[in-house]
């Protein structure tokens, strides 16, 4: 029974790691939760390069317009667990440092338009969970609703 | 479970009830005692220091451009729109209970907002300020 358990756990532990595409893990870490997420959602680590989020992290006085200053132990511990599970490649670094800049995030909203973007309900890119209902659990294109409620139409997409 | 477990599960568990257990009253005091002898904290001062224009940050003029007049009701950041909640204890309980949260939150919208970190008489100046109503 034990053993079953064991394989279920895996099995499902598999799928989500090899969803990659319409789903995305994403890692756990208090710290993170509590230090990032009480001013905005939680941004996945592989949306940027180890790169990137160490620059991010040495500049949080200046925060993308607002003063996010950690105490030196828990920008250590933050930082680590970003670099740790960091994405790689350009498409998933940008020089602004905004997820939203990155080659990756552009292609994957390419169909979004200029129009949705501003919409009351949306107002910013950095605002995930205006149209990805379950951000909080990980990101699924099913989870998809554009402003006003529409459903997102899926496309082929060979993108990850 | 051995005798010396239970005992240090025990201090483990008062340890923690301990640190939970800090006040905004806790924090004046500490704050009193640091700004040296003859400080008393006053809510009249801890009120103009709130409202005060220090004109470091264009968006942010004074602590009051986000956190709003009144301590008992929600704020907004004025430049990423995040909700703030009420700073007056009387409104959230939660404020004023955690040193790191209090040290962390002062020393970042200090150097926002005044352009240096807060002396310890301005830090029991303005708790003293939100524990006595709050409002400017």
């Amino acid at each position: 029974m034990k053993r079953l358990m064991v394989l279920l756990l895996l099995a499902l532990g598999m799928n989500v790691a090899y969803a990659d595409g319409g789903k995305m893990a994403v890692p756990e870490n208090a710290k993170w939760k509590e230090e990032c997420g009480s001013c905005h959602i939680v941004y996945p680590p592989k949306l940027l390069t180890a790169n990137d989020w160490q620059k991010l992290m040495g500049g949080l006085n200046k925060h993308f317009g607002a003063n996010a200053e950690l105490d030196a132990r828990d920008n250590k511990d933050i930082l680590e667990f970003m670099k740790k599970n960091a994405g790689s490649g350009e498409r998933h670094s940008a020089t602004s440092l905004r997820i939203s800049d990155t080659p990756w995030f552009k292609r994957e909203h390419r169909s979004v338009s200029p129009k949705e973007w501003v919409h009351p309900e949306v107002k910013s890119k950095s605002n995930c969970s205006a149209c990805h209902k379950n951000v909080a659990r990980g990101y699924s294109e099913h989870d998809v609703r554009m402003p006003g409620g529409k459903r997102w139409e899926e496309e082929e997409d060979d993108d990850d | 479970m051995t005798a010396k477990k239970i005992a240090l599960a025990l201090l483990l568990l008062t340890g923690s009830a301990q640190a939970l257990a800090e006040t905004p009253k806790d924090f004046v005091a500490k704050y009193t005692t640091e700004a040296g002898a003859g400080f008393k904290p006053s809510a009249a001062r801890g009120k103009s220091f709130f409202t005060k224009e220090f004109g470091v940050s264009k968006d942010m003029p004074s602590c009051a451009s986000c956190h709003t007049k009144d301590l008992n009701s929600s704020g907004k950041h004025v430049i990423t729109g995040k909700v703030i909640e009420p700073l007056a204890p009387a409104a959230n309980p939660e404020r004023f209970t955690t040193t790191k949260k209090v040290e962390k939150w002062l020393k970042r919208n200090c150097n926002e907002v005044v352009g240096r970190e807060c002396t310890p008489a301005e830090k029991a100046d303005f708790i003293q300020f939100a524990i006595e109503g709050g409002k400017a």
